[in-house]
């Protein structure tokens, strides 16, 4: 029993967090809610030169060869900065998925050197991520999985609540050419899609509400009312080590399940639940916590926490919320009677 | 990372699973906050300890295993899985242990541990007084020199067990005079010494399980003066960091409270009244998980801990952690158990013999005891939040 990260994997995170302050302040993530065309963020590509956009790919395609216990602190990472690019359907998603079950003769490459955008769309989802800039979309369809290419959907965008997520309601019409993978096959692969998806997501939720709480503490430790800090007033500290309770709780769920995912074990997608479950609630506690005690100045605009609140409200939702993965750990449990709905559209999980 | 169990320690499990199926008894003990549930439980540490179960971290030659924390955290997994009995000298090999490890001279640690680790001399603490709970720095009862021994007077409360125990832990002011957290020394003190009166206070739960402590003129020897005097709140903080740490509460106390509640759910949730399933089965999970949290933040504590790390504010966010799962856990079993929830122990009618009634009363005491939970959040708030005192 070793619960513990490599140096390396300790040195890398730091590099990937250092590389994030540098390349991607809330100016960047700002940037990414005003540019219309949903292009690739000014530290995609010092990402992908990093290797961190390619990790899961083998070396012999470009990437690092690495796995998700490798990835989950570079996830983390990347969600305390708010990084505007769709990395984790990207990259622990698509990559990965083109890596186990083939593709077009260098797509994966090109997948993992950041050249070529890849986005995922699974049953359950109503909308597809990171569409406008996507070179192909790996789309599910009942037992299949299709790779589809830009010249074959065509997309209406949805407005999300976070102006860097570019989503899309996606029309296309499977085919004999389009088909990545098949029968039992594809329903491992489809499985796996889901729980990488999850877990990665997961990962950046940790991320945003650790975020949130630095940028809260720091606030408070400055605004004065009553000729003192108010985050010397007991109510605000006990706001906010509620938060950092939630979130350090999450955290090692979220280590878990990645390690689960790396080495598929039986308990895989019920641990990848109890990691989404867990640090969404936590991120939007966060999330909740850092605009009380900001006060007014948080529920505007102009000042940075909106992007990260907004961010958590969308994450918490997508791949699944909260109650849903509860369920499904319910249901690993042996407490539910029936099967968990293939339909993961949330919307039809509040009862 | 690795977390599957190595062979070494997969043999170890089963070797402690072993060793409890054959000897955890079959019917629940009396409740050891009782005087005879107590002794009943004193037997059970004798029988741990004559196979060398007691304290499985300790050195060997203070009657342990010398296992590292992983085997300790997988030991009390086993422990709890098997539902053996509560550890009636918790007190003493989870809290004192540690500390006279710490700050005990030789002939002190060839004094106590020993006698500590079979179960012979069961302890209790005694830090609590009428004007000093949270704020124990407050604390007033009087340690005064004369020659080779001090001179105890005041009161202590509070004091878990202390009916029945036969040593006791605490601190007292031996220093009038100085500033409130210098000034005190932290004495091991006899059940049998003169001038000590006990009195039993019936906890919540009906049980005599508090005890009061008056000193009048109690004479004790300097031999059980633990760390240096006057400079006892040092070595007080290192028995209240076991307290919220890892030591009290290993997971395997939560994850097994967890299975059993999942298995309460299979049992009675068709039968609890007017129960909206998938609300109760999202309660039950929700503690389950919680359970798991806590057990994988361990194992990364653990980690830390073997790699040469110490645990300081993260001992409070811990405490806070684990006594509001355990709350939750029994709450939520009540709740299954609808207007059956208020029939315990007692009553041959109670679900599980009233254990989840019991069980919530017990883990009401947790966010009061070790420190109130408010005053961990301050703690959290700001030595790993770093915001202002004041």
């Amino acid at each position: 029993m070793d619960f513990t990260f490599s140096d390396d994997q300790e040195l890398f995170r730091s590099t990937v967090r250092d590389l994030l302050a540098d390349r991607c302040p809330p100016s960047v993530v700002r940037a990414a809610w005003d540019d219309p065309d949903g292009s690739p963020s000014p530290v995609w590509a010092p990402l992908a030169d990093m290797g961190v956009v390619g990790l899961l790919a083998p070396e012999s395609a470009g990437g690092l060869g690495m796995d998700e216990v490798d990835l989950v602190l570079l996830l983390e990472e990347t969600g305390r900065a708010a990084l505007p690019d769709p990395l984790v359907e990207h990259s622990a998603v698509a990559v990965p998925a083109l890596r186990d079950v083939g593709g077009p003769h260098g797509l994966l490459e090109a997948a993992a050197s950041g050249d070529r955008f890849v986005g995922v769309g699974l049953d359950g989802a109503t909308h597809v991520l990171g569409v406008d800039r996507a070179d192909a979309l790996i789309l599910q369809h009942g037992g299949e999985l299709h790779l589809v290419t830009v010249d074959r959907f065509s997309v209406t965008p949805v407005r999300s609540v976070d102006g860097t997520r570019r989503l899309a309601a996606v029309e296309w019409s499977p085919g004999p050419d389009s088909r990545l993978v098949s029968g039992d096959a594809a329903t491992s692969a489809v499985a796996l899609a889901f729980d990488r998806g999850a877990l990665g997501t997961a990962a950046q939720l940790v991320g945003l509400g650790r975020a949130m709480i630095d940028l809260t503490v720091g606030y408070v430790g400055e605004r004065e009312q009553f000729g003192k800090p108010v985050g010397s007033y007991q109510a605000v500290k006990h706001h906010l080590a509620n938060a950092l309770l939630e979130v350090e709780f999450a955290a090692p769920l979220v280590y878990a399940a990645a390690w689960a995912v790396a080495n598929d074990t039986p308990d895989r997608s019920r641990d990848v639940s109890m990691a989404k479950a867990t640090a969404s609630d936590a991120a939007r506690t966060a999330a909740r916590t850092a605009l009380q005690c900001h006060g007014a100045i948080g529920y505007t605009v102009e000042y940075d926490l909106h992007m990260w609140m907004k961010r958590a409200w969308a994450l918490a939702a997508a791949w699944g919320h909260a109650e849903w993965h509860r369920e499904r750990v319910s249901h690993s449990l042996g407490l539910a009677p029936d099967n968990v709905p293939a339909d993961r559209n949330q919307r039809e999980q509040t009862t | 990372m690795d977390l599957t169990l190595t062979a070494a320690e997969a043999a170890f499990c089963d070797e402690v699973a072993g060793w409890l199926a054959a000897n955890v008894p079959d019917e629940p003990l009396p409740s050891m906050d009782t005087a005879a549930g107590f002794e009943r439980h004193r037997e059970w540490e004798r029988r741990l300890a004559a196979d060398r179960w007691s304290v499985v971290s300790w050195p060997e030659e203070f009657g342990g295993r010398d296992l590292g924390l992983v085997e300790w955290l997988l030991f009390e997994e086993e422990y709890y899985r098997a539902g053996a009995p509560g550890r009636v000298n918790t007190n003493g090999i989870s809290l004192l242990g540690p500390t006279v490890f710490a700050f005990g001279t030789r002939a002190q640690q060839e004094r106590f541990l020993p006698p500590m680790a079979r179960g012979d001399e069961i302890w209790a603490q005694a830090w609590s007084e009428p004007g000093a709970g949270s704020d124990l720095a407050a604390i007033s009862c009087r340690a005064r020199r004369d020659g080779a021994w001090f001179v105890l007077d005041g009161q202590k409360t509070w004091c878990s067990r202390g009916g029945f125990a036969d040593w006791y832990f605490g601190l007292f002011r031996t220093d009038p005079d100085a500033e409130r957290h210098r000034g005190l020394s932290y004495l091991l003190v006899p059940r049998d010494t003169e001038g000590l009166t006990v009195r039993e206070v019936s906890r919540l739960d009906g049980d005599p399980a508090f005890a009061e402590l008056f000193f009048e003129g109690a004479r004790v020897h300097e031999s059980n003066l633990l760390g240096d005097e006057n400079d006892g709140w040092g070595v007080a903080m290192r028995t209240a960091s076991s307290e919220r740490g890892l030591n009290l509460r290993a997971p395997g106390r939560f994850t097994a409270a967890a299975d059993r509640l999942v298995d309460l759910y299979r049992r009675e949730a068709d039968q609890a009244a007017g129960a909206d399933h998938a609300v109760r089965r999202d309660a039950v999970v929700r503690a389950w998980i919680g359970a798991q949290a806590y057990r994988q933040y361990t194992w990364q504590t653990a980690g830390r801990l073997v790699g040469g790390a110490t645990i300081g504010a993260e001992a409070s966010l811990n405490k806070i952690f684990w006594s509001e799962l355990d709350v939750a856990i029994h709450e939520t079993a009540l709740a299954l158990l609808g207007d059956r929830a208020e029939i315990g122990e007692g009553d041959p009618t109670a679900v599980d013999a009233g254990a989840w009634l019991d069980g919530y009363e017990f883990a009401l005491a947790g966010p009061i005891y070790a420190g109130t939970n408010e005053i961990q959040r301050n703690v959290v708030a700001e030595r790993m939040l770093g915001l202002p005192r004041r």
